[in-house]
Parts: C-alpha cells; structure tokens; sequence
C-alpha cells in the first residue's frame, strides 16, 4: 500500500500551482479567448467601427471554396511531412543504431538540421529547386523537365513538403534512435535464435516496441506540420502559386496581418482551435488503444 | 507617472502580445522632443532614410527624428494599427501606397497633413509638389492628408546588349506592346537572352499603370476617389487584351513569370532577361550590379487603344502622422517641422538624385534638371515625365480602394492560375473580378459610419 502524502494547508498547493496557472490564463486562455470574440464582430482595421455580425465570418469562410481547398492543402501537405519525415527518421535511425565506425559523427551531422531556421531552411530550398538559380532547378530544366515552382501549384507542394520533412528528421531521428536504444538485446537476441529473419525482427518485434514513440512523434509532427510550418512556406512561396500551397495557419496569417481582416482571421483560428482538439481526442482515443507500452 | 506609464505599456503589451517595445514620447537628452518614425525600407534606401532623420536632427535643436527599421510594407501598417489600438502608436509611420485607402478610413487615428501644418503655422502650398504625388494622397476638396515621401513609378528596364545580340536597334526603342512584343520575339529567336521578358509587381504594371495609362477605371467610379461603393472594372476590354497577351507571351516562351510582388525583380539586373518591368527605384541595384549597356524609358502602351496615353500612376510610400493619447502639440509641431523640411527644395534634390525615387517637388525636379543631373544620368527622368505628361484623369490620378493589398494578391493568383494553363484571361479577370468585389464590399461595411 501506498503511503499517502496529505499537505493540510489547502491554500499552499495552489500557491504552488499559480505561476503556472498565471501563466496559461494570460498566455493561452487570454488570446484564445479574445479570438473567440473577435470571430463574431467585424471591424476596420483600426477597431474604430465594431460590429457584431453572430455567425456571418464563420459562413462567409465555409462558403469560399478557396477555403475548401486551403483546408484539402494543410491535410495534404500535413499527411506527407508526416510520413515523409517519420519513414525517413526511423530508416536513418535503424541505420546508426548498427555498429559502424563513426556512428557517433553521423548521429551528430543529423541532428544539425533542426538547429536551423524555418527561413534558413527555406532559403537552402530555393538555391537548391528555384528554376534559375537552384542547382537542381537548373538541371532539371537542363535535361527537359519543365521545372518552375512558382508557376506549377504541384511542384511547388513537392518543394515545401520536402522542404518541411527534412527539417523535422532531425528531430524524429533522435527519438527513434532513443527509442531503438532502450529495447533490450535480450528480447532481440530471443528472437534471432528462434530463426526470425532481420526484416521480420524488425517488423515483429522493434516496431510494435517503438511503438510508444511512434506515437507520441505522430502527434508532434501533425501538430507541427499544421501549425509550425509558417516560416517555411512563407519564405519559399508566399502560399502561391494561386493557392497551391497556403495552409490554415498562412492563411489565417495573411487575412489578419496583410489584409487587415481581423474578424475572418478569427474566425479561422477558432476553426483551427477546434481542429486540434479534434486531432488531439481522436489520437488518444483511437490510435493510442493501439500503442503497446 | 512613471509608474502607471509603464502599467499602461504593459497592459498594451498584453493585449497586443507580438508588439516590441512602445513608442512613447519622450523628451531626450537635451531637452529635445522626441518623434518616432517607423519606416519599411530595407537595404541602401533604409539607410537613406536614416540618414534623411540624421540630417532633420542636424537642422535645428528642438526635435529628434528616431527613425526605426520595422520590417517590410505591410509589417510596418499592421504594426502601426495594432500600436494605434495599444495607444502607443509610432508619431510617423511609412504606409505604401495601397494601404491609403484603409489609412484614410481611419479618422481619429490619424493627423491630415493639412491640419497639423495648420495648427503649426506652416505654409506649404499643395501646387509645389508633382501632380501625380499630390492627387494619390489628397482626399477629394484637394487637401492633403498624407505626406509624400518616397514615390516611383513603374518603368521599362532594357538590356541594350541583349537587344544588340537580337539585331534590334538600341536606339529606336520599343514605345508601344506591338513593338515590345516584336522585340521579345526577336531575342527569343536569336536566344539573346534567358528570358525574352520579365516583371517585377505584377499587378501594378500590368493592370494599374496600364489602367493610368489608357485611361479606363480599375474600379468604377473614378476607382474609389469617390467613395467606399466603388467596383472593379476588369472586364474592360483593356485588361482583356492585357491578360491574353500575357498569357500568350508565357506559352511561346516569349515572357516568364518572375513570381509575385518585387519577385521578378533580380533577372534583369543580373543579365538574365532582356526587357523587365520594375520601379523606377530599382535604378541604384541596376546601375549598381547590371554588368551591360541598359537603358530605362517609359512604358509601353497599346496603340490601337490611344495614341496619347496619360499619365502612369505611382508607388511607394506616404508618411502618416498617427494620434495617440497624451501626444502634446509640441509632438505634432515637430512631424510638421519634419514634413516641411523634407519638403525643403534642397533636401528633396539629395532624396531624389541618391535614391532614385521621384522628387517629391517640381522645384526639385527643375534644380537637378538645371544641374545637369538628367544628361549625367539618362533615363532617370523617365518615371517623372511619365507621371507628369497629362493632366491626371479621374481614371489616372491614383486608387483609392480598401483591401488593396488583397486586390492585388487576388489579381496575382488569378494570373498565376492562368499561366498554369488552369483558365484562360477571359475567366481569370471574372474571377478576379468577383473575388476583388468581395473585398470592397467587406471593406464597405466595415468602414461605413
């Protein structure tokens, strides 16, 4: 039996609990609830003339097919940094975890590039895609592949999905090898007696062990591939051509910060505030029933 | 005092969280008052303008210009509204072109120029400065609201080289779209150029100066000088001819599109297109980096529409003088000292001859024409006769439309779309069209009282 620790005094554990407590309400529950509010007012840019218009920039937004098409984009684009940056990771992970000379120095090497910024990052992009001056740009329009990111909306997705996995290897990398560290010998050494194959061991046995990171990964990567991405796409393509590449997030961003329009940006990010909580439920109710600790 | 200054500051801050430090009067070191300018210019002209608020400070010992570094366009607008809205609002911002509308939309927000100078003494007669500055941020009686700072016009860069290469003549330059189309095609055959043709921003060369030029509505009445009911006009045949010749150019190879805003920018400077479309203030990187013979003339216009187009419209920046609680009158007295020194024949000479934007004044213009500025340097007069070779018309005197810098990211992905073979100009401009109006019509409402 557990011996239980009683504090008498009531005050003292929320005396304890305050400066966090302060700091969620002003920093999370504060903002989030002044975009709750500013979704149902329509106002000029200055706030000079509010107006309270209920459900209208919520409409007004589902309404737009642009929209439509800006939340198939973040789904799209979210699914494959995702499956990109995770399926790489874990291959480079499963690879350094071997015993070769050096491992060290690659483990290192490959955790450089989440050290750098979403801009940098997205600079090193278009001195590598842009079709003038990016190195593969070039040679791709060099051997005939007509090669513009700019114009063609599904290159342009290529490039900031690629351009977004590779900065979030790194990260997934390092707790993948984490994870393929802590699994013991014993259980791999078992089943390589018994006559299990290397891909079958890794299938049957590593995987559904790694499963915990796994999981707790997936949830990072949606939630940053969502949210975390601002940087990359803005520096690479603006969210253009057309639309091609805006997300719910640049989205939101450009209608509140370039054009002024508070109400509908407001509205966007309640959209996106009950999207997460949406994502959040689902990955622990569902997908987490699955996941062996 | 103290004390509950900085409580406001940091209630401001809260609502506000992404705002950096206040920019809250203060009376420096000497007694001086002190005046915050926030401005948008990167690189060389950020740095003429520093320096422009050095030479103000160096003037007279009663102000300080604290000219500050705030980002791009756009950056420095939204950040000087969410200031206004935390009541530490900059007592000068630098607002581009587009944003007048939703500047002059906001009332108590802002100082008109005419009233501050008014309420200073000061005598600045409106008929000193270019016609086509002065009607981009006067309101309708003829007042000036806004003071011109920094304004372009948009020209046709050439690469003579290039041009020689392609057997076309480098002095015989192309004046209208049938001749520049006709040059394009020649480079392209002769391969003188990576690209046969290029622009820089888009929408305001293709769609707003050729509005100016042919004298047709961007947005019908008198594209929103008249009021917030304004609507886009893009069906015009004008933009139709426009956009299918655009269209057409890209599929034979004969235009690339350089991206979106300042994106198409770089290639002419480092020699890759032969005929480019950009600002007028694009002439220090050019003069700075072209490593070939290159020319800068006005630009082009359909023939078959007129045969004496009007006056082009500018771009650029304007400063506002921004309201705040507890801003004295001596604080406003010195954004008028400000503006008229700027104003000043011989300041407005050095801004227009090191920054290669327009002068703010015709005595300017005459002085550095009287200096001999114009044969040191050809072409640099090209924006100013363009904007001044007619009487501005309601159609040619500027845009006064909410939302712009919306418009112009909806015309560039309705274009975009075209060149993506996705529609063709006909429904490009339609959706353009509708979408724009969208735009106006929010702006409407939320700015009707």
């Amino acid at each position: 039996m557990r011996r239980k620790v009683i504090f008498g005094n009531k005050l003292l554990p929320y005396l304890l609990l305050a400066p966090q407590l302060i700091v969620t309400a002003i920093f999370f529950f504060w903002p989030a609830a002044e975009a709750i509010r500013y979704s149902f007012l329509r106002q000029d840019a200055f706030g000079i003339s509010v107006m309270f218009v209920g459900l209208e920039n919520f409409q007004d937004l589902f309404a737009d097919e642009r929209y439509l098409q800006v939340v198939w984009n973040t789904i799209w684009f979210s699914f494959w940094v995702t499956v990109l940056s995770m399926g790489v990771a874990l291959l480079l992970a499963v690879l350094a975890d071997r015993h070769i000379r050096g491992r060290n120095t690659y483990r290192t090497l490959l955790i450089w590039p989440y050290a750098i910024a979403p801009a940098i990052a997205a600079v090193l992009y278009i001195f590598l895609f842009h079709p003038s001056l990016g190195l593969l740009g070039r040679a791709l329009n060099g051997f005939g592949v007509p090669w513009d990111y700019r114009l063609n909306g599904d290159q342009a997705m290529l490039v900031v999905i690629l351009a977004a996995a590779w900065k979030q290897v790194s990260y997934n990398f390092l707790f993948f090898l984490a994870g393929l560290q802590s699994i013991p010998k014993s259980v791999l050494e078992a089943a390589a007696i018994d006559g299990a194959s290397p891909s079958r061991r890794f299938w049957t046995v590593i995987f559904p062990l790694l499963s915990p990171t796994t999981f707790f990964l997936l949830v990072i990567n949606i939630t940053s591939a969502v949210f975390d991405t601002f940087g990359i796409i803005d520096a690479l393509t603006g969210g253009g051509p057309g639309n091609a590449t805006q997300t719910m997030i640049y989205r939101a961003y450009v209608d509140g910060r370039v054009n002024l329009d508070l109400g509908s940006s407001a509205a966007q990010s309640v959209v996106l505030m009950i999207a997460v909580m949406a994502l959040t439920l689902v990955q622990f109710r569902f997908i987490e029933r699955r996941v062996h600790y | 005092m103290q004390r509950r200054s900085l409580l406001a500051g940091s209630a401001g801050l809260l609502s506000v969280p992404f705002i950096a430090p206040s920019a809250r009067a203060q009376t420096g070191a000497g007694g001086r008052t002190e005046i915050q300018f926030w401005y948008g210019l990167a690189g060389a002209l950020g740095e003429r303008v520093a320096e422009q608020a050095q030479r103000f400070n160096e003037s007279q010992d009663r102000y300080r210009v604290v000219a500050t570094f705030r980002g791009s366009y756009p950056e420095v607008m939204s950040g000087a509204i969410a200031a206004w809205r935390a009541g530490t609002a900059p007592h000068i911002a630098q607002v581009f072109e587009v944003g007048t509308a939703t500047m002059m939309g906001a009332g108590p927000a802002i100082r008109p120029v005419y009233e501050l100078l008014g309420e200073a003494g000061i005598e600045l007669d409106p008929q000193r400065y270019l016609a086509g500055v002065r009607g981009y941020y006067s309101d309708t009686q003829g007042r000036m609201i806004s003071m011109p700072h920094n304004s372009s016009s948009a020209v046709m860069w050439l690469n003579l080289d290039a041009f020689e290469r392609a057997g076309l003549s480098t002095t015989d330059l192309p004046k209208t779209w049938a001749e520049v189309r006709a040059a394009a095609q020649a480079i392209r055959a002769r391969n003188a150029a990576e690209m046969a043709m290029t622009t820089a921003w888009p929408t305001w060369v293709m769609y707003e100066q050729m509005s100016s030029l042919h004298d047709v509505a961007l947005a019908t009445p008198a594209n929103g000088f008249q009021g917030l009911d304004a609507r886009m006009n893009l069906a015009d045949p004008i933009f139709l001819k426009q956009t299918e010749m655009l269209l057409e150019m890209q599929r034979a190879g004969h235009f690339t599109y350089g991206g979106r805003d300042g994106g198409g920018g770089a290639a002419f400077p480092a020699g890759q297109a032969a005929i480019s479309f950009n600002s007028s203030a694009g002439r220090a990187a050019v003069q700075r980096e072209a490593r070939f013979r290159w020319a800068s003339v006005v630009l082009p216009h359909h023939a078959d529409i007129t045969q004496s187009p009007k006056n082009g419209v500018i771009g650029g920046a304007s400063l506002w003088a921004l309201t705040s609680r507890n801003r004295t009158a001596a604080e406003y007295r010195g954004v008028a000292e400000f503006y008229r020194f700027i104003s000043d024949v011989e300041q407005d000479k050095w801004w227009h001859q090191v920054t290669g934007y327009v002068p703010l004044t015709l005595a300017a213009y005459e002085a550095s024409k009287a200096e001999g500025f114009y044969e040191r340097n050809p072409g640099a007069d090209a924006a100013i006769t363009q904007l001044s070779r007619a009487q501005p018309t309601p159609n040619s005197q500027g845009f006064r439309l909410g939302g712009f810098v919306e418009i112009r990211n909806i015309i560039q992905e309705e274009l975009e779309r075209g060149f993506q073979n996705q529609q063709n100009a006909q429904t490009a401009l339609a959706n353009a069209n509708r979408r724009a109006d969208v735009v106006l019509r929010n702006f409407e409402r939320a700015n009707r009282r």
